[in-house]
């Protein structure tokens, strides 16, 4: 639900970054989403169609870029994926991890013309 | 052909800042602020209506809630006592931003009050997203919801300064196991403060009520 004020916030940061390379049209959005940045990217391409209307970024495709979640142990250091079952280290049972991918959420670079 | 320019900028950034100008705003009135997130039901309306009365003479407090619709729960907060309730409706939106609180906060004048508590919309997955600019971030979790909460909904329970676990007096009747909670729990917030209680028996309030005072008073 939260997708319509976030599509409208990387549009903007697309636009400012055109204006400044005196863009004449933006083909390509590349953006990185982490598995725990609880966006939706189906969501933010059906705003996407609805708020670039009109701009120079109308026709550009929009390329996501997914990062997996990514824990490290801070009891053994072993790094591993979490499931929506378990969180404990699979490798020693240890509690008290550390997230060091997954919760991405930005607007890497722009394609332009 | 098309030339590729880095951005790498955060999306969320816009609020971020706005949040910080909030933090600001509430710094300035010397106010310790909390922003209460938990899925619809979990008791966040009525952990304040319990709060509020044992504050009372200890503590000014200024509510602020986010509701889709209703006034429901400011006309509540106001019942139970607080020096002013404000009531934001997002309109259909899953959560408050940092936008919807600087109106809010325009609304009151924060040098009244020392503490601010900010109820948002009941909803376990957005709201973790969206800053607010409060100094800490208090999760309501609720026994009937069932123990494994903290695994599906991670991104919500590393963020959070506080833990109220509310409802411990259906303990008996629901399988809930506080083990297998805890545990998630601290492996994505190792360390995090719980405060187990029951906002209809009063169990565990005491202790919850003396964290908001020391935060304020600090
Ligand atoms: N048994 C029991 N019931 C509780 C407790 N705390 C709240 N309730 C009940 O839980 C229901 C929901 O409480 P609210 O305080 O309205 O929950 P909320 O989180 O503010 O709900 P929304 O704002 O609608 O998301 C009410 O029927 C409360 O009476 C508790 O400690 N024990
Ligand atoms: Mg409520
Ligand atoms: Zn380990």
């Amino acid at each position: 639900m939260h997708e319509l004020p976030v599509t409208q916030s990387i549009l903007k940061i697309a636009l400012d970054h055109a204006e400044k390379a005196n863009a004449q049209r933006i083909t390509a959005l590349n953006i990185v989403m982490g598995e725990l940045s609880s966006m939706v990217d189906d969501s933010i391409q059906f705003y996407w169609e609805i708020v670039a209307k009109d701009t120079i970024a109308e026709k550009a495709t929009l390329n996501f870029r997914r990062v997996p979640a990514e824990l490290q142990c801070m009891t053994c250091f072993h790094k591993y994926h979490p499931t929506d079952k378990e969180l404990v280290c699979p490798q020693c049972g240890g509690v008290g991890a550390k997230i060091i991918a997954g919760e991405e959420f930005a607007l890497e670079s722009i394609d332009v013309e | 052909m098309p030339t590729n320019i880095p951005v790498v900028e955060n999306i969320l950034n816009a609020n971020d800042r706005l949040a910080l100008e909030n933090r600001t705003r509430i710094d300035a009135a010397g106010v310790f602020s909390i922003n209460i997130l938990a899925s619809p039901g979990a008791g966040k309306t009525s952990l304040i209506e319990q709060t509020l009365p044992l504050l009372k003479g200890r503590l000014r407090v200024a509510t602020i809630d986010g509701d889709i619709a209703t006034s429901i729960d400011a006309d509540r907060a106001a019942a139970a006592g607080a020096g002013a309730a404000i009531q934001i409706n997002t309109g259909g939106d899953c959560h408050l931003d940092a936008v919807m609180l600087r109106g809010a906060l325009e609304q009151l004048d924060l040098t009244q009050f020392d503490l601010l508590i900010v109820e948002n919309v009941g909803n376990l997955v957005c709201p973790a997203n969206f800053k607010l600019g409060t100094h800490k971030t208090v999760l309501v979790a609720s026994v009937p919801e069932g123990d494994d909460k903290p695994y599906k909904y991670p991104g919500t329970y590393r963020g959070v300064d506080a833990l109220v676990i509310n409802k411990i007096d259906l303990l008996p009747y629901v399988n809930f196991r506080m083990d297998y909670f805890q545990q998630g729990v601290q492996v994505l917030n190792p360390g995090v403060t719980t405060f187990p209680l029951s906002c209809r028996t009063g169990e565990g309030l005491d202790i919850w009520v003396e964290w908001l005072v020391q935060n304020a008073k600090k």
